[in-house]
């Protein structure tokens, strides 16, 4: 310490505006050497435009205002990811960037790898690894390629790449948005050990409790401003919501008077293999049915297979060893995910922007790209009618957007996620499935989407929805099903589901109720 | 009222993006204009360009949508030397000795027609079978495009050459000539100007009743009359113009309606629209029930069925069938829609760009050999031009982020 300011990082004044929207308006904060900083904030809050003024994507002279890293002002030029990284800023980005094929040690210190007369020095470049990944205590070998490893794996050879630089202030956006409980678990050990080596942090994210759990001090923004800073002890969950939003929410789950009734789909002794590998059996006998009116959560860990279930009963990803798939009394044959849209089974997909969206096209098209053959007579689409009823849909979701062929990739998250659901309502689906249909979006658009889960269940949808936050399956399911390693650990009904209860059957610690 | 640029595209829905190559264009024939004293311009020189661009043009139509799809097909110019080497034989070799004995009575000029129907006829079927074959092997086996098709450009290579026996083919029907080589009667082509500029304006009032039938926001009236307007007077300034010298050419006419047929299925089918679908985000096609192989398939079969008719109209422009037919015409197919700004990443991409594409790549050689360019110089300056607007895409799309 250069015993300059107890500031690592002060913003003073920083307003950004691009054409026509002001991203950050006034942004003052600061923050503590070797604390964990939580910014909270909506989606379209402005985060991720301070995050690349720090990083040097928006370059010094591109905002007005200072940012002070360690007493001095920085000034970055373009692209200047590698000034900033070495200062010993460090940022881990929402979508990880590592090279599949590579090993962490080869990822580590891709770009900067040791030299020996010119070639590559491997031995250096993999004890080097080992000595980072070992003194922040990752349980990961450097010559694991990253392939084989789980997401939560993967996100801590993203957090080595960015320690190995001597990283003083490391930044995390929305660190957990893709994690299991359990490697979220493992995050919070990571950061505290980092804390004991006098790193700062500053941690973005959506979710309430990790901010209590980890963080020192927290930052609230909103509409490019920043509402206020406070020790973290000092807030609570509904001072951060009302915050974030600018109103009160009493609540995170909206009311519900759903009535489910009768049993419309059900799943009897499935057994599916990889689609790879006809011999390799990832989901074994799994049974349930869902009623009409019903929402059913799915719950587990990442990797108990559920995706892979959802996705192969749509017809799009395993191979069906054995078992049947009924709906409404009739055994169905479903090869791919257009018979599954015929029999009125829709499936919003996990990854919006790798499945979901094209980003290059039009709300629009995106939209009525499953219906298309609502709008179709012989060969002709007739664009008039596909306008009107596309208008229909992101007009009832409230997707913002200046108009319905703006971009895909211009929109939020949360925005994008209605769109593809919008995608998915057009035709009418009597089962929808949702993977994790609020992931990585922000509290009030969550809200939003749970309250059209329940008017879709009221109109006697049956909906499956796939989660990875306890909270949400708890808030939000008439029945939980907790998946652990491609079985069905458990099928318990709301009123008895206690996030203990569904660890214990998601850990694979109990099973069967 | 002070309208800016800004304004006045917006309410015209003009993309300046998509006109910079029109604008390239532009500038490129008033740079050939002034260094060839306006020979360049002179109808008779336009006839010829127009008519240069059309082969190139229609595998451009076909290459936009595979190129789209993120695929690549670098067997059309030896398929188009394939179909032509096969319409030659047919019509110097097989027809003239099979027909007459078919039909006794007939006189020569009735049985050549004959034979060029047929012949044309067995010229699309020959490309059509590539393009299934091609097709099948690349959707279905999922064997990559880029693969199939370099194999298929060697095949169908040899193949050209094994037809024609290192020989140029001779001779070819007047009749199939013609469809190359003629031009539609000026009367004739002053109606179907006029029927098309008729029509034009009708599509767009049609449009407009459409548009409040469903209650959607009007722009004014005489926005649509001077954009249909707009159009029509270049469909009709191209038809007068070149009536001024021999009427419009066949194989323009006959590419102006297979750019609008196909423009028509990229744009208002389904086929269209699942392909832009593919090449933007194959995963999420597929789990909008897309029939991702069925789509690519299509897409093949419709690139083979161009390279039959581009092979036709090769054979009816040269007269004969040679060896070298066809030859690096897939690199300039290529080349054209790249200008025309279809993106090689897939997904974005437009018949219209591809044209002009196409034009200018005829623009640029035409206008040398008019100046008496070498014939190397030919070639730097197109590798030089392809780079360039590739760069000048690259460079509007990154300001833009």
């Amino acid at each position: 310490m250069n015993g300059k300011t107890d500031y690592i990082l002060e913003v003073e004044n920083v307003t950004k505006t691009f054409p026509g929207v002001v991203a950050l308006n006034d942004v003052t904060f600061r923050v503590k050497r070797g604390e964990v900083h939580g910014i909270c904030g909506e989606n379209g809050a402005g985060k991720s435009t301070l995050m690349k003024i720090l990083s040097g994507v928006h370059p010094h002279g591109s905002y007005s205002g200072k940012v002070k890293y360690d007493g001095e002002e920085i000034e970055f030029k373009s692209e200047a990811i590698h000034q900033a990284i070495a200062k010993g800023i460090a940022i881990v980005y929402q979508e990880l960037a590592l090279v599949p094929f590579m090993t962490a040690g080869e990822n580590i210190f891709l770009g900067r790898e040791p030299k020996i007369n010119g070639a590559i020095n491997w031995n250096k470049l993999y004890s080097d690894a080992e000595k980072i990944l070992k003194k922040y205590k990752l349980k990961i070998s450097s010559i694991d390629k990253i392939v084989n490893l789980a997401v939560g794996k993967q996100q801590m050879v993203e957090i080595a790449k960015a320690l190995s630089e001597d990283a003083k202030l490391l930044i995390l956006d929305e660190p957990t948005s893709a994690l299991t409980e359990k490697e979220v678990d493992q995050l919070m050990e990571i950061l505290q050990i980092l804390k004991t080596h006098g790193v700062t942090c500053i941690y973005i994210s959506h979710k309430m409790d990790e901010f209590f759990r980890i963080t020192d001090s927290l930052t609230v923004m909103r509409d490019g401003g920043v509402v206020e800073t406070r020790p973290t002890k000092d807030y609570t969950n509904d001072i951060i919501v009302s915050q974030m939003v600018g109103r009160e929410m009493k609540e995170r789950f909206p009311q519900n008077t759903r009535k489910p009734k009768e049993v419309i789909f059900e799943i009897k002794n499935l057994n599916i293999a990889h689609p790879a590998d006809a011999d390799n059996v990832i989901i074994s006998d799994v049974s349930f049915n869902i009623r009409s009116g019903e929402i059913f959560g799915m719950a587990g860990l990442m990797g108990a297979g559920r995706t892979e279930l959802v996705t192969t009963i749509f017809g799009e990803y395993g191979i069906i060893k054995s078992g049947d798939i009924i709906l409404n009394g009739k055994k169905l044959n479903i090869k791919s995910a257009k018979d599954a849209m015929l029999h009125g089974i829709s499936l919003v997909p996990e990854d919006r922007k790798r499945q979901g969206l094209i980003l290059a096209q039009s709300i629009k098209q995106n939209i009525s790209l499953p219906n298309i053959d609502k709008f179709s007579s012989f060969m002709q689409i007739n664009s008039h009618a596909e306008h009107a009823e596309c208008v229909k849909y992101s007009t009832s979701l409230k997707v913002k957007a200046p108009s319905i062929y703006v971009k895909a990739d211009s929109l939020s998250g949360g925005n994008q996620q209605k769109v593809v659901i919008s995608k998915w309502l057009m035709s009418n689906p009597k089962v929808l499935i949702l993977d994790d249909p609020t992931r990585g979006i922000d509290v009030g658009a969550k809200y939003e989407i749970y309250k059209l889960m329940n008017q879709l269940a009221e109109e006697g949808v049956a909906i499956i929805m796939i989660s990875s936050e306890l909270e949400e399956v708890l808030g939000m399911s008439d029945r939980v099903m907790v998946m652990h390693e491609g079985k069905c650990s458990g099928i318990l009904d709301i009123k008895e589901a206690t996030q203990e209860k569904i660890m214990k059957l998601a850990t694979g610690l109990q099973v069967g109720v | 009222m002070s309208l800016n640029v800004k304004e006045i595209s917006k309410k015209f829905n003009f993309d300046f993006k998509t006109y910079t190559m029109v604008f390239a264009l532009i500038g490129i024939w008033i740079i050939f204009g002034i260094f060839t004293d306006g020979l360049f311009f002179s109808a008779r020189n336009m006839s010829n360009l127009f008519r240069q661009m059309s082969i190139i043009s229609f595998l451009a139509c076909g290459m936009v949508l595979i190129i789209v799809a993120n695929n690549i097909d670098l067997s059309v110019g030896s398929v188009v030397g394939l179909v032509s080497a096969v319409t030659a034989f047919l019509q110097a070799y097989t027809f003239p000795k099979i027909l007459p004995g078919m039909f006794p009575d007939m006189d020569i000029v009735t049985i050549g027609i004959i034979s060029t129907a047929l012949t044309f006829t067995i010229g699309i079927l020959v490309g059509l079978a590539v393009g299934v074959l091609q097709g099948s092997l690349i959707a279905y086996l999922k064997i990559p495009a880029f693969i199939v098709t370099l194999g298929g450009m060697m095949i169908f290579r040899g193949g050209v050459l094994g037809i024609t026996q290192g020989k140029t083919i001779v001779p070819i029907e007047p009749s199939f000539v013609w469809i190359a080589q003629d031009y539609v009667p000026k009367t004739a082509g002053l109606i179907l100007g006029l029927i098309v500029v008729a029509y034009i304006f009708f599509q767009s009032f049609r449009n407009r009743q459409k548009r409040k039938a469903y209650g959607f926001e009007m722009s004014g009236l005489y926005v649509d009359v001077i954009k249909a307007g707009f159009f029509s007077s270049i469909v009709m300034g191209y038809v007068l113009y070149m009536n001024t010298y021999r009427g419009i050419q066949n194989p323009v006419f006959l590419l102006a309606i297979v750019a609008v047929a196909v423009s028509y299925l990229a744009n208002n089918t389904r086929f269209g629209r699942y392909t832009y679908a593919i090449g933007g985000n194959e995963e999420a096609a597929k789990l909008s029930g897309v029939d991702i192989k069925k789509n690519v398939f299509m897409g093949f079969v419709l690139m083979g069925v161009l390279c039959g008719v581009s092979g036709n109209i090769l054979t009816g422009y040269v007269a004969a069938g040679t060896t070298g037919g066809g030859n690096m015409y897939e690199l300039d197919t290529i080349a054209a829609c790249i200008i025309g700004g279809t993106s090689f990443s897939g997904g974005v991409g437009t018949i219209f760009g591809a044209m002009v594409g196409s034009l200018v790549m005829a623009s640029l050689l035409n206008g040398m050999s008019v100046m008496n360019v070498d014939i190397f110089w030919q070639y730097i300056i197109k590798g030089i031009v392809l780079i360039l607007a590739v760069y000048v895409d690259v460079k509007y799309n990154t300001k833009k982020k």
